[in-house]
């Protein structure tokens, strides 16, 4: 069983002129367990994609203290491909175009690498072919270049599709649920709960919406203001939040 | 720094017409031509200063000549070593450019590769072009003679040391079908400068691909002419520029005769500092070339700091009753966000970037009827990717 801790973390990102901005200051400590499900709901601004950005290794964000550890391997040691063969996926809000790779060019890569071999290319094929079925992806998807003029939808279900397909220990969804209609959404969040269902993925889904939470039904709940965590509590956490909105912290937070 | 200029009417003075290019002088005289200089419009890209002086008569004379060999000739298919008299000599090229004309006037033997009329050759005639040095400056004639109804395969396969100013003409008969390609693979250092010029008749076909991956510096002008309706160009161009390398390519397709087919495409990758690539892409389509069906697109991909790339397509079109005439081109890097969201997914820096370079050039590379070609190409690149990655 799988855990990713993370332990006081400060965060700055890089701003213009080598100059930089402290988002996260140490009020963030969290443990994800496969099997668990945790939103972390903030408003705009909060920090939400720092948070997943910096433990994912984006090279814009500096992990100025703090640990985050997954079963008590030092993730902020490791590269970023090193983080994702360790068992780290981030599902991205703004998943980006790569011209001249294929999707399943890039599926196929992606599974060696997080793997550590190819895969069997018959299995492979009907694998891939399955998954994009139940993500109610057509077959022609393959073919095209990765997220090369992919609809808002489309980039989300490919992030699903990658997310079943190479089954890490903890996956972190960044605004998954933005930009998608009532189809869209229900499609990925049956892909966020078959991953979820097989008790060996543990997943933070941050969200700014209570919306996706109509079909992701989370364990936690932690309420993210101000680059720390606030509040937390169960799913009914998320009930609340939905009628009062985030008004009560961030008068508090100011 | 990268810079694109999509769209040479847009930038004032970024290309002469091509109709203007098309009626500049010609002439087997170098007197003729004055020496280029960067306010030169064709020349304003080139940095004359590492020419070795074929641009000016500066150069040293000593080089040691280029050799071409054949290992394996199919039957139906002539190599022959001929003297400057020789008639098929000036037949589909007459030089626009000083460097074009001093290598007219200095080769002494030009070689010349014959295919008959009518037949199929099935295996590629691959033509080793190589054994100069850096000593000195050598010239060079080609002619590649495909007779009307044939098919065949060429490959010019540049490699060692050079400073070298050549012609190669092409003529590809009535009905013929040639795949040509061009490999300029020089040593470092090598200087390659060359003006390649296809001449083709009535449903005359060519694939014409370009490679370009070693040498110091490297301009190689092709044109296309058309003789007779029906005829249909290919132009494809790959071309990988490692860290202060120079490597141009123009061409001219010059729609001078009705119903006629041109289609170009070349992708250049660039790493390393100084590494520099050059598209011209000028396209004419004369007022009596009605019903010519044209489109031209460069795209480049940056993959470190520090490159360039240029990119100028010019088209002109003079009749209204064309079938289609588009150009574009897109020069794009290869940047963090790509990276990170690759990596993201396990795939390390290395393979993230062959993966997107082999991605840009698969197709390309595709075309080349030549497995041992292709894969070379391909290892080449991948080495190059490799050297910058460690």
């Amino acid at each position: 069983m799988s855990t990713l801790e993370i332990r006081d973390l400060h965060v700055s990102v890089a701003i213009a002129d080598g100059e930089e901005k402290q988002i996260l200051r140490g009020g963030v400590d969290l443990t994800v367990k496969a099997g668990e499900t945790h939103a972390i709901m903030g408003p705009n601004g909060s920090g939400k994609s720092t948070l997943a950005y910096s433990i994912a290794g984006h090279p814009k964000y500096r992990i100025t203290s703090g640990s985050v550890t997954l079963d008590g391997e030092d993730l902020l040691s490791m590269t970023v491909d090193e983080r994702a063969r360790a068992g780290m996926f981030l599902a991205m809000q703004y998943p980006v175009e790569v011209p001249g790779v294929s999707v399943s060019n890039f599926l196929r890569t992606a599974a060696t690498a997080v793997r550590g071999e190819a895969p069997k290319l018959r299995t492979w094929i009907k694998e891939v072919k399955e998954a994009m079925e139940r993500l109610e992806v057509d077959s022609a998807f393959a073919e095209r270049n990765v997220n090369e003029g992919f609809s808002g939808g489309e980039k989300k279900r490919h992030e699903i599709l990658q997310l079943e397909l190479l089954k890490p220990k903890i996956a972190i969804l960044d605004e998954t649920d933005s930009g998608l209609d009532i189809d869209a959404l229900r499609v990925v969040s049956d892909g966020v709960n078959r991953v979820s269902e097989t008790g060996e993925v543990g997943v933070l889904l941050i969200t700014h919406y209570t919306r996706i939470l109509r079909y992701v039904k989370p364990d936690f709940v932690h309420v993210f203001v101000g680059g720390k965590i606030v509040e937390e509590g169960g799913s009914e956490l998320a009930d609340r939040l939905e009628s009062e909105g985030y008004v009560r912290y961030t008068k508090a937070a100011v | 720094m990268t810079t694109t200029t999509a769209d040479a009417r847009s930038q004032p003075g970024a290309g002469a017409p091509p109709a203007t290019r098309s009626a500049a002088l010609t002439s087997y005289d170098v007197a003729d031509f004055s020496v280029p200089t960067m306010r030169d419009e064709d020349w304003r890209f080139t940095p004359l200063s590492r020419l070795a002086g074929l641009h000016d008569g500066s150069f040293v004379a000593s080089g040691t000549p280029v050799k071409r060999s054949v290992a394996e000739l199919p039957s139906g298919v002539r190599i022959e070593n001929v003297g400057r008299d020789d008639k098929r000599i000036g037949t589909a090229l007459v030089p626009f450019d000083r460097i074009s004309a001093q290598a007219y006037t200095s080769f002494t033997e030009a070689f010349v590769l014959s295919v008959d009329k009518d037949i199929q050759v099935e295996t590629p005639v691959v033509v080793d072009v190589g054994g100069g040095d850096l000593d000195g400056a050598s010239f060079a004639h080609t002619v590649v003679d495909i007779g009307a109804g044939s098919e065949v395969t060429v490959v010019l396969d540049h490699t060692g040391p050079a400073v070298l100013a050549d012609n190669v003409e092409v003529l590809v008969g009535d009905n013929a079908k040639l795949i040509l390609v061009s490999v300029q693979d020089f040593d470092s250092g090598s200087v390659h400068l060359q003006h390649q010029r296809l001449k083709l008749g009535r449903d005359a076909r060519i694939t014409h691909i370009s490679v370009s991956l070693g040498g110091d510096v490297v301009r190689q002008f092709t044109t296309v002419d058309y003789t007779g309706r029906g005829g249909d160009a290919q132009a494809l161009g790959i071309y990988f520029a490692d860290g202060g390398q120079h490597l141009e390519h123009r061409q001219l397709v010059d729609h001078s005769v009705p119903d006629c087919r041109s289609n170009v495409v070349y992708r250049g990758a660039l790493q390393g500092k100084d590494a520099h690539t050059v598209w011209i892409g000028d396209v004419l389509i004369r007022p009596e070339a009605t019903g010519t069906d044209t489109y031209e697109i460069n795209r480049n991909l940056v993959l470190t700091e520090g490159a360039r790339a240029d990119s100028v397509p010019n088209l002109e079109i003079q009749t209204g009753e064309v079938v289609g005439a588009g150009h574009a081109s897109a020069t794009g890097r290869f940047d963090d966000e790509q990276l990170f969201y690759l990596m993201s997914r396990g795939i390390t820096a290395e393979n993230a970037r062959r993966l997107v370079v082999r991605g840009f050039f698969a197709e390309l590379i595709g075309r080349i009827p030549v497995e041992e070609l292709r894969d070379r190409i391909t290892a080449t690149v991948e080495a190059r990717l490799a050297e910058a990655g460690a």
